[in-house]
């Protein structure tokens, strides 16, 4: 195939998540971050005071708290030039006919109303700062599952429910970027769904970034009661741009007894994107969380998905992938807490890097004292495409408790001569066997994702390989 | 089983010399295979005969410092791995590689979409490889499995027999397939061969040690390499005679040559 060729498969495959939007008739606030504009955010949205006053006081602790010193630099972040809210000329909508044209031909370039249509049980769609769709199957809403917007349920019967959970997993003295988001948040999914009730189909948030140089601050809320199944699946993307963008969103996920919920995140910002997330989950006895996690985009990222297993014989799966290309720098992993005996976890991601990415993963796993006869299983394997990427491993472990099962195993290599040489003899070309072996790498993850989202998941990696070779 | 004409060339290798980093390793190899014949490439330990075997395939673990290779009337010396497969090459690796995550089906399915004379799409691909499978022993779960990944030996060398059967090449290298092999993971190869043969009548150059799986062919031509240099050609009488004299004989006539 010639490079010209090459390049063009690029561009055409690239649009699928690279267009960008007018914003004419927007509502957008200054840049920056002050307590006027905090003020302003608060009043736009007619919310609780001590919504407001707690937005002030994150506020003040970003203030006073530094930026973190250990992982990549995000010097080129300047908040003074962020735009922290932007509001598209809309309000939410649970029909996709009354959304504005082109936020609709937006997510349906993205794919996410023919999703809903086949296989999701409800969706949310934010655009910038704001919902512009949230639905739910009448079906699933019957059996008292709620799924909607957090800020129209900070108004309804579950306002005391979020107050009581809303940055408790998370408080906003967590770091820096968890006090900005308190500040500033906006926006973002709340789903409770009673004790007892499985979901068959999952429900997806998406959240699009398509405003120059802003910020995006989604707050996502899951309840998951006693016995109850949910599988919520949340995508993200944005244009490319030649200023810096933030993602600061914040996730809190709280597990009842016996109660199974799995989070399965494709994340492909755009390569300006610094992406500071901060998600969490807490699980009672006997329930489990398993994150599935594929990190493609951004030109930064800090993300270590935490899980806090709180109840006995609560356990965590951990599946992620992170694929580093040109400029990029991403730091990610996970972290556990076993607080509780016979609780258990296994985590197990691949990292890739190439074309002078750095791709690092970082994990902590902390066994406390009661959590005795607790079990942990980390596996972390990086594969660089070249010579000049990098990869690191950084696992970290703080063991306990007595009577306590480890393992641990990592390792880092480069794609095998061996194994090109012997899928090429059978008339494979170059770049196809390397797809073929970073596809194979990357299978134990993509093997966890459903259908529809392991081949978008194929199609990154393939989009990625097609700028590694040649 | 009509043989093609002795001058009918398929792969010619003239006077190579080929190195792996500093290490020469072929000194001035010649050598040539005609359409639809077997040859059989012998020799003790540490002669270089899988190194001929991978410098025709174009393995870059090897640098050809001299001469040419032509197959199929085209000079491959230089052609890479993939275009000399798609030429009709094929070599049976001695110990197959294993690629994680990938499943043998998958992987069967893109080497069949390389080769434009294959006709196996869809229904038709789906049956030939039933057929194969039957004809080896093989398990059908094995096409979820991943390539080579946790197979035995044996299991092995039948995966590479179904991709020999599958691609039906017109030159297969026979690298050590044999070895390692308990009697009736033999016979499957054995039988693989046969299949080959009668299926597109296909040239063989076999590398072994093991007379077991010549039992049954009609071998055109031997050749014995020591050191890096092909020392004698003959007959298929060759093999017989190696067998039952070992290469005592051809060591100490190449030391003398040395000398």
């Amino acid at each position: 195939m010639s490079e010209q060729q090459k390049a063009q498969i690029d561009d055409v495959d690239r649009s699928m998540y690279d267009f960008k939007k007018s914003e004419r008739g927007y509502e957008r606030v200054s840049e920056g971050l002050t307590p006027d504009i905090v003020e302003e955010i608060s009043a736009k949205k007619n919310e609780p005071t001590w919504m407001r006053d707690f937005r002030l006081k994150s506020l003040e602790i970003y203030n006073n708290m530094s930026v973190p010193d250990w992982g990549p630099s995000i010097d080129g972040l300047d908040m003074d030039h962020i735009v922290t809210y932007v509001k598209p000329n809309t309000d939410q909508k649970s029909d996709w006919e009354h959304v504005p044209d082109d936020i609709k031909d937006t997510f349906e370039r993205l794919g996410i109303p023919q999703a809903e249509r086949s296989y999701l049980a409800g969706v949310g769609a934010q655009y910038d700062s704001e919902l512009v769709y949230h639905n739910v199957q009448d079906s699933v809403a019957g059996e008292g599952v709620v799924y909607s917007g957090i800020e129209e349920a900070l108004h309804g019967e579950y306002a005391d429910l979020i107050r009581s959970h809303f940055m408790h997993l998370v408080p906003p003295t967590d770091h820096k970027f968890a006090a900005l988001h308190g500040a500033v948040w906006s926006g973002g999914s709340f789903v409770y769904v009673p004790a007892g009730v499985t979901l068959d189909f999952p429900l997806q948030s998406y959240f699009r970034l398509n405003a120059k140089g802003a910020g995006q601050f989604e707050h996502t809320l899951i309840i998951v009661e006693d016995d109850a199944d949910l599988h919520f699946i949340e995508g993200c993307s944005a244009p490319k741009y030649n200023v810096a963008n933030l993602h600061a969103g914040c996730v809190e996920l709280y597990v009842g007894k016996r109660a199974h919920l799995r989070y399965s995140t494709i994340e492909n910002w755009s390569k300006n994107m610094y992406n500071l997330n901060t998600k969490r989950a807490m699980v009672d006895e006997g329930g489990s969380i398993e994150w599935v996690s594929g990190s493609f985009g951004s030109h930064v990222s800090y993300l270590y998905p935490m899980s806090i297993l709180k109840g006995r014989k609560s356990s965590c799966d951990f599946t992620g992938i992170t694929f580093a290309g040109k400029g990029q720098d991403l730091d990610t992993g996970c972290k556990v807490v076993l607080a509780a005996p016979e609780t258990s976890t296994s985590v197990q991601t691949k990292s890739l890097s190439k074309d002078g990415g750095v791709s690092t993963f970082r994990s902590g796993v902390t066994v406390t004292k009661a959590a005795e006869h607790a079990n942990v299983s980390v596996s972390c394997q990086s594969l660089m495409l070249d010579d000049i990427s990098r990869s690191d491993t950084i696992p970290a472990m703080d063991v306990r408790a007595e009577h306590v099962n480890v393992g641990h195993e990592a390792s880092i290599g480069r794609i095998g001569d061996d194994m090109m040489y012997y899928l090429m003899s059978r008339g494979i070309s170059e770049s196809e066997a390397s797809t073929m072996i970073v596809n194979g790498f990357a299978n134990p993850v993509s093997k966890e994702l459903p259908l529809e989202y392991a081949v978008e998941m194929n199609n990154l990696i393939k989009l990625e390989m097609e700028g590694a070779i040649g | 089983m009509t043989k093609a004409n002795e001058s009918d060339e398929l792969l010619s290798v003239s006077h190579v010399s080929a190195s792996a980093g500093d290490k020469m390793i072929l000194h001035d190899v010649t050598c040539s295979v005609g359409q639809g014949q077997i040859h059989v490439l012998m020799g003790p330990n540490g002669a270089g005969k899988s190194t001929l075997g991978h410098v025709v395939m174009g393995s870059s673990a090897y640098t050809v410092n001299k001469g040419t290779i032509v197959f199929a009337d085209k000079d491959i010396t230089s052609a890479g791995v993939d275009a000399r497969s798609r030429a009709g090459l094929f070599m049976s690796f001695q110990s197959p590689i294993e690629v994680p995550g990938v499943p043998l089906n998958s992987f069967l399915k893109a080497i069949v979409a390389q080769h434009d004379n294959l006709d196996l799409k869809g229904k038709r691909y789906k049956k030939r490889i039933a057929e194969i499978m039957q004809q080896l022993d093989m398990d059908p779960s094995y096409l979820n499995r991943e390539l080579n990944v946790g197979f035995s030996g044996g299991e092995k060398k039948k995966i590479e027999m179904l991709q020999l059967l599958l691609l039906q090449p017109k030159l297969a290298i026979l690298d050590e397939t044999d070895s390692g092999l308990d009697v009736d993971a033999l016979d499957v190869v054995s039988r693989a061969i046969a299949a080959y043969r009668s299926s597109c009548d296909g040239a063989l150059l076999i590398i072994t040690h093991n007379t077991r799986i010549l039992r049954d062919l009609s071998i055109d031509r031997t050749h014995v390499m020591v050191n890096g240099h092909l020392v004698a050609e003959g007959s298929g009488l060759l093999v017989n005679e190696i067998n039952h004299d070992g290469y005592g004989r051809f060591i100490a006539e190449a030391e003398a040559d040395q000398q």
